[in-house]
This record gives structure tokens, C-alpha cells and sequence, in this order.
């Protein structure tokens, strides 16, 4: 920074940064993702789905049930590692195209761009563009335009919050009885204080905090650096390009065409300042790569659109990779380097784990068991010598349908196993039984016996096999 | 930091020490005091809702209440604390129970058995009551102490392991009772009488002992055929144990190094007696239909008949 010599604040008082709107296809794409996004997000939970069971709501989180209704998927809480391992999934997923394209996530994806984004466009949409809301903004509070315009923008931005707000809780019930239960105050007591909170937080992190929340809070901007490496595409300002010999300069009489301005040692960059004004952190990219800079692409957006103006080429600000920045002959157009052991670990990581995920989910039981021996006490000397061990066979039912089970057990000789009264076991759909078996062995065999299996089918033929041990001592 | 504000001069609180020593007064961040203040508003509207302050000879009960029934059947309404707060959940977690209670109450037991969601009832239910009332004797899992408390996951029983009888057990208790034959016997009747004793379950003893000790079994003398049959095998009416079988509860026979200590624990059970075969009665602790649930966890324990 030029000005690091002189003597630092402790606070660093926040200049409120106003962003200029753009047009260009990575507005469009930025635009495209939040549609998208903001589709599915307020969209999702009314989304009905026919459901033998339970609300026919597609996606829902039933806590009291606890079980997740994702479509015809039903998560139970045995299967909350397919949870980290889709955490670990996105993780990977994360490195992977940060590894090849910076940060993407950060641009385009993230909630925080996301709903601030949403926030200016909506400032925009009442206060105008950015000198209009320059304007007002130093206007005095008794301007009766400035109270009615920034009023009727922060009531939206409240509007929008609360509904962020309150589509989250409805993930957690059924959305139609939930919002009229919320609105006649018979909802939940968890479901107000929740809107409550993330109507403040929301309000606070898009309309207030904004590129703070990237600068001081968020833990991704700190950590994405470390998968940078020389060859990941950044958003870049072409210096040698803009700069030329003489420095950038403004497109004045006599330095309008690139013949002149190259003729006296000026590069491309007409010094318009679009590129700074359209920055939604508020950083210059003419000064090289730094920490706030999020990749959204807008700057490129404005500078292709002043080059197109001057007829000048496109892409003095653009993705591009360090090593081709600086390269003495610099390739045109995107390069992905890909080819390095770190990209293709993630590459090969992600693939591996994101079918291991669809492998267990298609081929999961449907039914859950444990088998558990009971350890107090670990055996039994019957009257007439023989030695029992008992266990304890939980069976969770997560068919969908009232299902019947039958539990045998081989490697024991015929007569042994004794499961008391349930020959068959009858359990109810999202319902846990739990069934005592024992085992007896007369002392000669339950010497040599440590070893068997239980055998456990419903009765569509869904077979499980599972070890179990027998203790003689 | 491209657009730093000038620095404005530090206010001093006019204090001024040794001439020039003066104490700056910089004002604490803005969100700081708000949070100050946030915490403030917290706490005052706390001392309304919940017990706060002394007062007097008492002290501010708050306006929030917990109401209960008791077990009286009276509703009682509290001022929040912890103990009314416990009753009330209490009742809840009862209330929540209440419908399996008074199935099992209503059906016979082999029904409770082959229902398999009331069967997985009594066995985490039953498995709280066994805890807290039987585990201390007969410990956690229902195995016993040989010398001690009976094993209730075995197939012997003393008193008999039907349902009614199990039932009978825990609502009345039990009373166990061996008179000691130290000053009846001779020693070398004893030793006879315990070698005998540990042939019926096939022990490795001394043969000749052992039918002299047969004979002093069913004779006058010692008198064992009175309550412990003339097979041997017990009387469950009296609860005296079956000594043909293999499990043992009061001489310690599968714990022993060798030969010569089972007939050593043996003897001493003979010589001494005992009177420890004691249970006390449930009736009045438990509920019956608490009681109901445990005949049927202890029946499931392995035992039942």
C-alpha cells in the first residue's frame, strides 16, 4: 500500500462502498446463479411430493421423526455419515475448483455475495445509480426524499431478511401449516426465535457488514490462498499491457487511438475508474492480486465494455494464471492447468468419494440392525451344565412399509438359537424393535464354539449377515 | 487503508500527575457499550421472569409458573425452580408411559411377551426400574453373587421362575433358611455329607465318602431329605436348593482351585447354615403395575418359565 508509512489506526473507519451496476456476460452469469439459487432456496420447501407416510412436502427435516424427507430419500440418523461424507464432498469440491479457478465459491456461489448482491440490487433498484446514492448519502436525514427512499430500502432489505428468515424454519415443518401457524402465533417457540435470529443476522450481514464479512469474518477467503498456486486463474489486470512504459493514462485528444497512446509509451488503460466503481469490496485490481478480491469478474465486465467502447481488445482485465501473465510470449484465452498431482488428487479424490456416496445410498438396507451381546453377564452355566450367551437385536424399520423379519443363525447346531416368542418379528415403518435371542451349547461345544452367524431377512428377501461371538469362559 | 481519517487529538481527563503524567480518556467501541447495555436490558428482564432477589424474609419469585399435579392428584402451581420444573417433566416422561403401562396391566403376560413393541417396553422400561431397585442385590445385569444374590439369567430357581411366581417374589419377598450343623455333626459327617453333596451335580469325589454321606443325607441324623427332597432336587414351596444341578449360588463351587476347596465350601455351608437368603418385600415401594413389568424383564432376563 502507498500509504504504509504512516502511522496506523487501531480502527480504520469503514468508507461505505457504493457499486456501480454493469452489464456483461459475468453480471449475466453472476445474475443466472442467483436466480437459480434463489429459486431453489425459496422455492424448495413447497415443492409438494406424495409420501406414504409423513407430509408431503419434498424436502423437509422432520426433527421429532428424526429422519429427512429428501424427495423419495429418507435419511435416518444411522446414516448420518452420508453427511460427512457429502460434507467432505464439498470440501474436496471446494479445493478442487479453487485449485483451477480461484475463488469461484467466493464470487458467485457464496451466500454472503449472494444475498448481498440481492441487497445492492435492490438499493439500486429504489435509490438509482451509484452517484444518486452517493448523493442522498450525503444528504441530511431531513431531506424528505433521502428519509423516503433510504426508509423504503431498508424496509425491503428487512422484508427480504425475514423471509430468508422464515423459509429456513420451513424446511423444518410442513410449509403450508407452518407459515399460518407462524402468522397466528401458534408456532413453535424455537421456530420465532430462530426467524428472529437469522432475520438480524441476514439483515446485518448483506446490508451492513457486507465485505466485511469476507475481509475479518469468513475462515474460506483466509485458507483458499494456500491452493493457489502460480498456474490458478485469478481475475488479473494485465500491467504490462496497461501501463506500458509511460503509465495508464486518461484517453485525451491526441492519445485516443493505441498507435498514439503506444507512439508515447502508454498502455491500454484509460484510467476510467469503472473497474474500481463496479468492485462490490471496493478494491482496485490495478494494484495486483489482494485478499479482498473475491473473483466475481465485474471489473472484467466494465473494462471489456470501455475496450469495446475505445475499439480497443478486450481483456486488459481478465482470468488468467500468473506464470501466463508473465510469460515472454503470453497465451490468448482461458488455459485450465490441470495437469499437476495437487488438481488431479482432488480430481481423483472427488470422484472416489462421490460414488462411494451414490454406492451406499443405492444399496442400503432397508432396514437397520444392530446385534449387541449382553455383557452382564457374559455367559450363563444352566442347570444342567450347558452354557447360554444372550443378545440383544435391535431392528429398525426404514422400508416405508410395516415389514416382517425372521432371525436365524447358522454355524450352530439345530435347536440352539432361541429367540423367544417371535419366530417372526412384525415391526411398523420408522418404528425399532428390540428382540432377545439366546443361545445355548452344551459344555463340550461351547468350548470349542467362539464363532457364529445371525442371519436377519424381511420379507421381500433383503438378507443381512452379521458375526456374532459366543463366550464359554 | 487508503482513506484514513486525520487523527484527532486524545481527549485527557484533565488529571494531571508529576507535572506531566496525564491520563488520556479514549471512550470504549460503540458496539462494545451497546453490548453493555444489551447484557443490562438481559438481566432486568431475567429478575422479572425467574427467582432473582432477596426480599425481606423471602425473595422475588419471578412471574413465571410451573404447574403439575402431584401425586395426590392436586394441581400445584409453583414459581419457576429447578424441583417443580423436575416434577413437571417428570409427569410428563409418566403421562408419555402411561399408555404402555396400562396395556401391559390389562393384557396376561405371555401377550405382553409376543407383542414386540410392548416387549421392547419392558425391556428398556424394565431395565430402568431393575436398576434402581433390584441392581444393588442382584446387580446391573440380573447375574448375581454366588455366596451372595441369586443369578436371575439362569434356569434355577428357588422359589420357581413361572410368572405368578416371580410376581409373588418381589411383591411379598423372600426368606431364606439353612440351620447350621456344626453342633449336630460330627466333622467326618460333614465331610461325608458335603463329598455326597458334590457327587449329585457329578463332581469327582471321594466314592466311599460319598455314600456314607448318601446314607447321613436321608437318614434321621442329619435329616437334608426334610427340605431338600429325597432326590435331592429342592422344594420351591420352601425355596430350598436343588443340589443335583450345576449352578450354584451359596458354596462357590465353580470358583474353586481344586477338588479339596469344593468340598471346603461345601462344609462351610453346611457347618454354618445361613440365614442371608433374604428379599425384601416391593409391594409398598413399587406400583403394581411397576411390579408387573419387572415379573416380565426378570422373566426375560433368561430364567423364565
Amino acid at each position: 500500500m502507498s500509504d504504509s508509512a504512516k502511522p496506523q489506526e487501531l480502527y480504520a473507519k469503514r468508507i461505505p462502498i457504493v457499486p456501480r451496476s454493469i452489464t456483461g456476460p459475468f453480471r449475466n452469469f453472476k445474475t443466472a446463479i442467483l436466480v437459480l439459487a434463489y429459486a431453489v432456496y425459496f422455492g424448495l420447501p413447497w415443492l409438494p411430493w406424495q409420501r406414504a407416510d409423513g407430509a408431503s412436502q419434498a424436502v423437509m427435516f422432520d426433527i421429532p421423526g428424526r429422519r429427512y424427507l429428501l424427495f423419495d430419500l429418507v435419511v435416518h440418523p444411522q446414516e448420518v455419515f452420508w453427511l460427512a461424507l457429502l460434507l467432505f464432498i464439498a470440501a474436496v469440491l471446494l479445493f478442487f475448483v479453487t485449485a483451477l479457478v480461484g475463488r469461484a465459491f467466493c464470487g458467485y456461489f457464496c451466500f454472503q455475495t449472494l444475498w448481498t448482491d440481492a441487497f445492492i440490487w435492490i438499493e439500486h433498484l429504489i435509490q438509482g445509480e451509484r452517484p444518486n446514492r452517493m448523493k442522498l448519502m450525503r444528504e441530511p436525514w431531513s431531506n424528505k426524499e433521502k428519509l423516503l427512499k433510504v426508509g423504503l430500502t431498508r424496509l425491503l432489505w428487512w422484508l427480504l431478511s425475514f423471509w430468508t428468515a422464515l423459509t429456513f424454519i420451513l424446511y423444518f415443518g410442513y410449509a403450508p401449516e407452518l407459515v399460518v401457524d407462524f402468522f397466528t402465533g401458534q408456532g413453535a417457540g424455537a421456530a420465532y426465535i430462530t426467524t428472529l435470529a437469522l432475520t438480524v443476522t441476514t439483515y446485518l450481514a448483506a446490508g451492513m457488514l457486507r465485505e466485511h464479512v469476507c475481509m475479518f469474518i469468513c475462515p474460506y477467503g483466509r485458507f483458499q490462498s494456500a491452493m493457489y498456486d502460480p498456474g490458478t486463474l485469478s481475475v488479473h489486470y494485465d500491467k504490462r499491457r496497461g501501463e506500458g512504459t509511460a503509465g495508464r493514462s486518461a484517453a485525451r485528444a491526441g492519445l485516443r487511438t493505441l498507435e498514439e497512446r503506444h507512439a508515447q509509451g502508454h498502455g491500454d488503460c484509460i484510467d476510467c475508474g469503472l473497474c474500481v466503481q463496479v468492485c462490490p469490496v471496493g478494491i482496485d485490481i490495478r494494484q495486483g492480486m489482494q485478499f479482498k478480491c473475491i473473483s466475481c469478474g465485474l471489473c472484467i465486465d466494465a473494462c471489456n465494455n470501455i475496450m469495446a467502447k475505445m475499439q480497443y481488445p478486450k481483456g486488459l482485465i481478465r482470468y488468467d494464471s500468473e506464470t501466463n501473465l508473465v510469460a515472454a510470449q503470453p497465451r490468448p484465452g482461458l488455459h485450465l492447468e490441470w495437469k499437476n498431482v495437487k488438481v488431479l488428487g482432488y480430481g481423483a479424490s472427488l470422484v472416489l468419494m462421490t460414488g462411494y456416496l451414490f454406492y451406499s445410498i443405492a444399496t442400503r438396507q432397508s432396514f437397520d440392525h444392530s446385534i449387541q451381546q449382553i455383557r452382564q453377564p457374559l455367559f450363563v452355566t444352566l442347570s444342567d451344565g450347558s452354557i447360554r450367551n444372550r443378545y440383544q437385536i435391535r431392528l429398525t424399520n426404514i422400508s416405508g412399509h410395516e415389514e416382517t423379519y425372521t432371525i436365524e443363525a447358522r454355524g450352530l447346531p439345530a435347536g440352539a438359537l432361541d429367540i423367544g416368542s417371535f419366530k417372526q418379528v412384525v415391526v411398523k415403518n420408522g418404528k425399532s424393535v428390540i428382540v432377545q435371542a439366546s443361545v445355548k451349547l452344551d459344555p463340550a461345544r461351547a468350548q470349542r464354539l467362539d464363532q457364529f452367524e445371525f442371519v436377519i431377512r424381511n420379507s421381500q428377501g433383503d438378507t443381512v449377515v452379521d458375526e456374532a461371538r459366543f463366550f464359554a469362559k | 487503508m487508503a482513506n484514513e481519517t486525520p487523527r484527532t487529538p486524545v481527549q485527557t481527563t484533565g488529571h494531571v500527575w508529576d507535572g506531566d503524567l496525564q491520563e488520556y480518556n479514549n471512550p470504549l467501541p460503540a458496539w462494545w457499550i451497546y453490548g453493555f447495555y444489551i447484557t443490562v436490558t438481559f438481566a432486568v428482564i431475567y429478575w422479572i421472569i425467574y427467582p432473582s432477589w432477596p426480599f425481606g424474609k423471602s425473595f422475588l419469585p419471578g412471574v413465571s409458573k410451573v404447574t403439575y399435579v402431584n401425586a395426590e392428584g392436586q394441581e400445584e402451581t409453583w414459581h419457576w425452580n429447578t424441583r417443580a420444573k423436575l416434577l413437571k417433566e417428570t409427569q410428563d416422561a409418566a403421562a408419555m408411559q402411561k399408555p404402555y403401562y396400562d396395556k401391559i396391566a390389562s393384557l396376561p403376560y405371555d401377550k405382553v411377551t409376543k407383542d414386540p413393541e410392548l416387549s421392547s417396553f419392558v425391556l428398556s422400561a424394565g431395565k430402568a426400574i431393575f436398576s434402581d431397585n433390584c441392581a444393588p442385590c442382584h446387580q446391573a445385569g440380573g447375574q448375581g453373587k454366588v455366596g451372595h444374590f441369586p443369578n436371575l439369567t439362569d434356569d434355577d430357581w428357588l422359589y420357581g421362575g413361572s410368572f405368578d411366581k416371580i410376581s409373588e417374589t418381589i411383591h411379598k419377598g423372600r426368606r431364606g433358611y439353612m440351620p447350621p450343623f456344626a453342633e449336630a455333626l460330627e466333622p467326618t459327617q460333614v465331610d461325608a455329607l458335603a463329598n455326597y453333596v458334590l457327587s449329585l451335580s457329578g463332581q469327582k469325589v471321594d466314592a466311599a465318602k460319598a455314600a456314607e454321606g448318601n446314607k447321613l443325607f436321608h437318614s434321621q441324623a442329619a435329616a437334608c431329605y426334610y427340605c431338600h427332597g429325597d432326590n435331592a432336587k429342592g422344594r420351591p414351596i420352601i425355596g430350598s436348593a436343588n443340589l443335583t444341578d450345576k449352578v450354584w449360588l451359596w458354596a462357590d463351587v465353580p470358583g474353586a482351585k481344586d477338588d479339596a476347596a469344593k468340598v471346603a465350601a461345601v462344609k462351610q455351608v453346611i457347618n454354618n447354615g445361613l440365614n442371608r437368603g433374604v428379599m425384601p418385600a416391593w409391594e409398598g415401594r413399587l406400583k403394581p403395575e411397576q411390579i408387573k413389568l419387572l415379573t416380565v424383564y426378570v422373566h426375560e432376563l433368561g430364567g423364565g418359565k
